[in-house]
């Protein structure tokens, strides 16, 4: 299969550097990150595509807190019940967070680790930076 | 130290040759269990029942607290109510029960509830806001500024640099001098819940107090009918206080009680409708009196909204995934922020892809340095640089842990050092725990500064204060 072909590759790959994208706070303390894209990251990836993923990112992390009549009912249930309720169930944002990582492994899967570069879920990072392995571009096939 | 050494290596060969160096430094694999993070955590925090419940280390007044709720409520309950059953109404027990149970969950979760602390940068992070910080333009002789400008919501609101957690607080972020964390949405540290109180338990907190309120205002009032009552029946108030003195020592802790539960309930009130911390409250940060527009970011503008926003809104999770595994390779050897590499094992089983991978960056960090062949310029390499170099540093410095208690069994609070009774001393402790950077970290975790200045100098430096 494709992908575990290009793991494969991975394996035998040094890395040769971390970029960090950093979050965004212009609308405030709402998990956001920045769009920009890095310069390091000019000849291995396509802009647009980049861009897609972390628009793709922090659309669910918008999501994940959005405030609505979902997230209030919620909020007032667990008042209702001295927030036990929180030991039951799993919120929204948890659901989300699940969602998000599964993007982000098929994201790698997919076009990530072809292109030497690996996605670490900013959940790792304390939510902080979304961290992109470079991989060397020994052993893997040329691009 | 041979680690110094620039050499191409063979990723093959480094393979097969690290299991045999990295089993030099640590037990036989069977012989090793698999460590938690909550064990190696860098803060002043406590953990029970192996990670699932987190306390700070200055516990403050806690059991004070609690022991307080419960002499009152007992003795309420066993001295008054039965005359209150029988001369008034039998849901007077049953609305004290339900206040006192709300009252208790409340605490238990504000005190015990991870405030929202936020883990400290990777060496590869802290490295590269490090070079930021020394690119944006440092030709002067002074220091680089450790502050960073941002607009948010067209407000100019600057980011401090924290030293202790290597990183650029994100904003209404502040350090925790007493917990040793950054914590987000910081409030204050109370010392009666013996924890900050942040983003994540402000809404316990708040909720604690206001149920608490109601709680002392309860057995307040049902007291003084009590005594009343009595009085009546007995002709004289003297003969109902012989009859029943429990109610007077519930009367005098009531009475002390209710005027700074109150006055609090009524200050986070406040706080809650127009979207502000204690912190910035206290601080004057969004206050018009400096002569400049200034107002609060972050509020909504509408105090039902502000409302909505602080107490019903989702509830954000814990950042520091305490009951993660450590990967096995590093986990004895040190406390510094190089044990929170890859956390592969804790959140995704999915993801095993990604964790052989990640497993192959851990057995090259342990390794020598690594030289790529092609020579896309040496920065590139200095993470990897950093990162050997650090677990070599670290071995030989390696800090003794700070005991963290495993299971169930709570530990004797310690002696606060920074207890006051009112709640003006709440304002004093809040004041306390956010100096910024000029709080130093104490010695055993101040060595994790070291990968900053690796790649300036090979010897162990810190990084001057500004």
């Amino acid at each position: 299969m494709a992908e575990t072909h290009s793991l494969q590759d991975l394996r035998q790959a040094a890395v040769a550097s971390k970029v960090f994208v950093q979050r965004d706070y212009t609308s405030g303390t709402i998990c956001k990150f920045q769009t920009k894209f890095p310069a390091e990251l000019e000849s291995r990836i396509d802009k647009q595509q980049f861009e897609e993923t972390i628009q793709t990112l922090n659309n669910l992390y918008a999501d994940a807190e959005k405030l609505g009549g979902r997230s209030y009912l919620e909020g007032c249930l667990a008042c209702l019940t001295a927030y036990t309720i929180f030991l039951c169930m799993e919120t929204h944002y948890e659901k989300v967070l699940k969602k998000i990582a599964k993007y982000i492994q098929e994201q790698n899967e997919k076009i990530y680790a072809p292109l030497g570069l690996l996605l670490t879920d900013p959940i790792e990072r304390g939510l902080r930076v979304v961290e992109i392995t470079i991989f060397e571009d020994r052993s893997i096939g040329s691009r | 130290m041979k680690n110094c050494e620039y050499q191409q290596i063979d990723p093959r060969a480094l393979r097969t040759s690290n299991t045999r160096t990295s089993t030099t430094f640590k037990l036989p694999k069977n012989s090793q269990r698999l460590r938690r993070k909550w064990e190696v955590f860098p803060g002043k925090n406590r953990f029970y029942c192996d990670g699932r419940i987190m306390l700070a280390r200055q516990c403050g007044v806690l059991p004070l607290t609690i022991g307080l709720i419960f002499i009152t409520t007992g003795l309420f309950f066993t001295f008054d109510c039965p005359f209150l059953v029988h001369h008034l109404t039998v849901f007077i027990p049953v609305i004290g029960g339900v206040l006192f149970v709300f009252v208790i969950f409340t605490l238990l979760q504000t005190s015990f509830t991870d405030p929202g602390i936020l883990p400290r940068a990777l060496p590869d992070e802290a490295a590269d806001i490090e070079r930021q910080i020394d690119n944006s333009g440092s030709s002067t002789y002074r220091p680089p500024p450790r502050t960073k400008e941002i607009l948010i919501n067209d407000q100019v609101v600057k980011l401090k640099y924290c030293f202790s957690c290597k990183m650029f607080r994100p904003p209404r972020t502040s350090h925790c001098s007493l917990c040793d964390n950054c914590v987000e949405r910081f409030d204050h540290h109370c010392p009666w819940v013996g924890n900050c109180v942040g983003k994540r338990n402000y809404r316990f907190f708040y909720a604690f107090i206001v149920s608490l309120s109601f709680l002392t205002s309860f057995i307040f009032g049902c007291v003084i009918t009590h005594l009343t009552l009595r009085s009546q029946d007995e002709n004289g108030i003297i003969q109902a206080i012989q009859d029943s003195p429990a109610s007077v020592v519930e009367l005098v802790i009531c009475f002390f009680s209710i005027w700074s539960i109150l006055g609090l309930s009524g200050f986070h009130t406040y706080l809650v409708a127009a979207n502000l911390t204690t912190n910035e409250d206290i601080k004057g940060s969004w206050s018009s009196k400096r002569g400049e527009e200034s107002g609060n970011p972050y509020t909504y503008n509408n105090i039902f909204t502000n409302c909505c926003v602080v107490l019903c809104g989702p509830m954000p999770p814990s950042l520091i995934d305490r009951r993660g595994f450590l990967p096995p390779d590093d986990a004895p050897q040190t406390v510094t922020s190089d044990t929170e590499l890859p956390p592969f094992m804790s959140k995704n089983d999915a993801n095993m892809c990604t964790q052989g991978t990640k497993e192959l960056l851990e057995s090259m960090a342990h390794s020598t340095v690594i030289q790529s062949t092609c020579v896309p310029g040496t920065p590139k390499t200095a993470p990897v640089t950093q990162e050997s170099l650090l677990r070599t540093v670290s071995i030989t410095v390696s800090p003794p842990n700070r005991p963290h208690s495993t299971g169930c069994s709570g530990r004797q609070a310690r002696r606060p050092i920074d207890v006051s009774c009112s709640q003006k001393g709440n304002k004093r402790a809040a004041l306390h725990t956010h100096k910024p950077m000029l709080h130093v970290p104490s010695p055993p975790y101040s060595h994790g500064r070291s990968p900053l200045t690796l790649s300036d100098a090979p010897d162990m430096g810190f990084i001057p204060l500004n």
